[in-house]
């Protein structure tokens, strides 16, 4: 073997099976949604830009990407928040209750997410716990019904979500010196002046990370809008679900997946060029 | 005039004791070293005056005013540490700028004090790089820079020179003296390393297990060590113990086969502390201590010389005056004077070397 072939047969298991379980798959997707769907003749394989031109010219399909992106962002926000402050205040514990707090924190991961999800269904229905406590203590009147609305969708995926930001910022946080607090105390810098400028910019590279991450499956999970949004509800993942399986329009479905792919990738390459080019020296220094 | 007053400080965590009612009084512009070996509680004591530690014992008194409860980010102390701790995210300039910030010192006089403070310690030029394109001579210039633009009332110096290589320590070592002349900021240094201590100081307060072992200025400490543990921390030393005897109306001390003659001053008592540049070879005689030379290290300006003696191993250190000294193997003949003999209180205690 020659040392210019010996990295590629090294690589070919990984290659195979990278190709055969996402490449193939993802190329078939992307192939099919190019097809003709009749109500009577099923697919057809010819090519054609109609499942496309009908996603662009229909407001239903507007509205659904629209709530798919609105609440993915909701909760990545959500998770930025209170994913960085959990992982700074488990930084700050002593050790047993560390360990302890960081099980606590992804414990929730080791659960199915339907499991979790119908969890939430018990809480938010308008005779759930949620509802009774707000009537209970006066902020509400009228039993807040959490189900089926964007606002229950949020909470459950946040829920969900909210681990993957935590390990991402907490790896960033171990990376950090931290006498760069001292420093910045002994300059006079007040605790929330340290967290917001010298903390917070150096843990960048994880919230970024963790953000994209967190983002990417808000956009495209399936369990939770399911169960919590329902029918009324749709996001593109419950919409392309339902082309394939209940409508079997798999073209109509796989253009939605598609668009859905594309969309987010364009989303996190742009806030990815922004928050570099923002905080390019800790990204820098992190490269190497 | 005093300054910053250390009244029996202690730190206790739990059964352990990091620091034992140290007093110390610092005078205004004086440059004052804590030297010991790790653990000795130096960087506690540095960390109880910057108010990162909290003292369970005593207090510290700052210009008149009991500072022991006053948070670190009121003290207005400059602080450098031994990694620098710079930000990483921020320019040179934005880093030393931050103090002024946090202190709501207008643009403008910011920008001056910024300037000024960069040109102290020589880096103008590069004061939009980020820390990690920088040398670490040039980051912990920085950090000097950034704990001195807020005007201190006391700087201190957590081991700061010593992430750095040999010859640029040296460099670093008089750059700091010189600027802390310059300014006249009380300066309180932590340190492991000896030659650090002695070359920075006015005075050097030398610790060992949570106690203070003696505060000096360098060449006193040096010179009169007050313990064991002084004498072998700061610089080499061999140890004897000589017996007092009588000899022709003479007072001579005995050390092994060498019978020094005292010169009318008393026989020290219990161990004495000689220091190995004191010692030289000499021809046979009856003050001078015969031996075996065991190794010999030449090393540019001086030699190194492992001498074997009837009262064990004797070390000597001769300047490279151009003439070899005696070979290994050879016969040599030691000698010192009665008075380079320095008097050190009670048996040794700690593991000093």
């Amino acid at each position: 073997m020659s040392t210019r072939t010996n990295p590629w047969v090294l690589s070919a298991p990984a290659l195979v099976v990278y190709a055969t379980f996402l490449v193939v798959p993802m190329a078939l997707v992307f192939l099919i949604s190019f097809f003709d769907f009749q109500f009577y003749g099923g697919m057809q394989a010819t090519f054609t830009w109609k499942n496309y031109f009908e996603i662009f010219s229909d407001g239903y399909y507007y509205e659904i990407y629209a709530r798919t992106f609105g609440v993915a962002a909701a909760v990545t926000v959500a998770c930025l928040i209170l994913g960085t402050a959990e992982a700074y205040v488990l930084s700050r514990m002593a050790n047993p209750w560390k360990g302890l707090f960081l099980m606590v924190v992804l414990g929730p991961l080791l659960i199915s997410v339907v499991v979790r999800t119908l969890g939430w269904a018990l809480l938010f229905g308008s005779t759930g716990l949620i509802s009774k406590v707000l009537m209970g203590i006066g902020l509400a009147s009228t039993p807040v019904d959490l189900m089926y609305s964007n606002l229950g969708v949020g909470i459950a995926l946040t829920h969900v979500l909210v681990p993957f930001m935590v390990i991402s910022v907490w790896a960033s946080l171990q990376r950090i010196n931290p006498a760069t607090e001292a420093a910045a105390l002994s300059l006079g810098a007040s605790q929330f002046t340290v967290i917001r400028r010298v903390i917070v910019p150096q843990v960048m590279p994880g919230i970024l990370s963790g953000a994209i991450m967190v983002f990417a499956m808000a956009a495209s999970s399936f369990a939770t809008p399911a169960i919590i949004g329902g029918r009324r509800l749709k996001n593109v993942a419950t919409a392309a679900y339902d082309e394939f399986l209940n409508t079997l329009n798999w073209p109509l479905g796989a253009a939605l997946a598609v668009v859905l792919l594309l969309a987010t990738v364009v989303v996190l390459l742009s806030a990815n060029r922004i928050i570099e080019r923002k905080y390019g020296a800790v990204f820098n220094q992190a490269g190497g | 005039m005093t300054y910053l007053v250390l009244n029996r400080l202690s730190k206790r965590y739990g059964e352990t004791t990091a620091v034992q009612e140290l007093s110390l009084s610092v005078n205004r512009g004086e440059f004052i070293s804590l030297l010991g070996p790790s653990g000795c509680g130096k960087t506690t004591t540095l960390q109880m005056i910057a108010g990162f530690v909290e003292p369970t014992g005593g207090s510290i008194v700052l210009d008149g005013r009991d500072v022991s409860r006053v948070p670190a980010n009121k003290r207005g102390l400059g602080l450098v540490f031994q990694n620098y701790a710079l930000f990483p995210h921020m320019t040179v300039a934005e880093n030393v700028s931050f103090g002024l910030e946090m202190q709501r010192v207008k643009k403008d006089e910011r920008e001056a004090r910024v300037a000024d403070a960069l040109k102290l310690v020589g880096l103008s030029h590069l004061a939009d790089r980020h820390p990690a394109q920088m040398s670490g001579g040039q980051q912990q210039r920085v950090a000097l820079a950034r704990a001195l633009v807020i005007r201190p009332s006391v700087l201190l110096l957590d081991e700061p020179l010593s992430n750095l290589d040999a010859k640029l320590r040296e460099e670093m070592q008089l750059e700091l003296r010189s600027i802390q002349r310059t300014i006249g900021t009380t300066t309180i240094l932590v340190t492991h390393d000896q030659s650090e201590a002695l070359a920075l100081s006015d005075r050097i307060v030398v610790m060992n297990q949570g106690r203070v072992e003696q505060v000096a200025e360098p060449f006193q400490a040096y010179e009169g060590p007050a313990s064991h543990f002084v004498g072998g921390f700061l610089g080499k030393a061999n140890v004897f113990t000589p017996q007092a005897e009588q000899y022709e109306n003479e007072t001579r001390a005995r050390i092994g086969e060498a019978h020094i003659p005292m010169g009318g001053a008393a026989v020290p008592q219990g161990s004495v502390i000689v220091r190995p540049e004191k010692i030289l070879f000499s021809e046979p005689a009856a003050c001078a201590l015969p031996g075996r030379m065991k190794t010999r290290v030449f090393q540019g300006n001086h030699w190194l010389c492992q001498v074997d003696t009837s009262v064990g191993e004797v070390m000597v250190i001769r300047q490279n005056d151009g003439v070899p000294v005696p070979a290994e193997g050879e016969t040599v003949h030691l000698r010192w004077r009665a008075q380079d003999m320095c008097e050190v209180a009670s048996a040794p205690r700690g593991s000093a070397s």
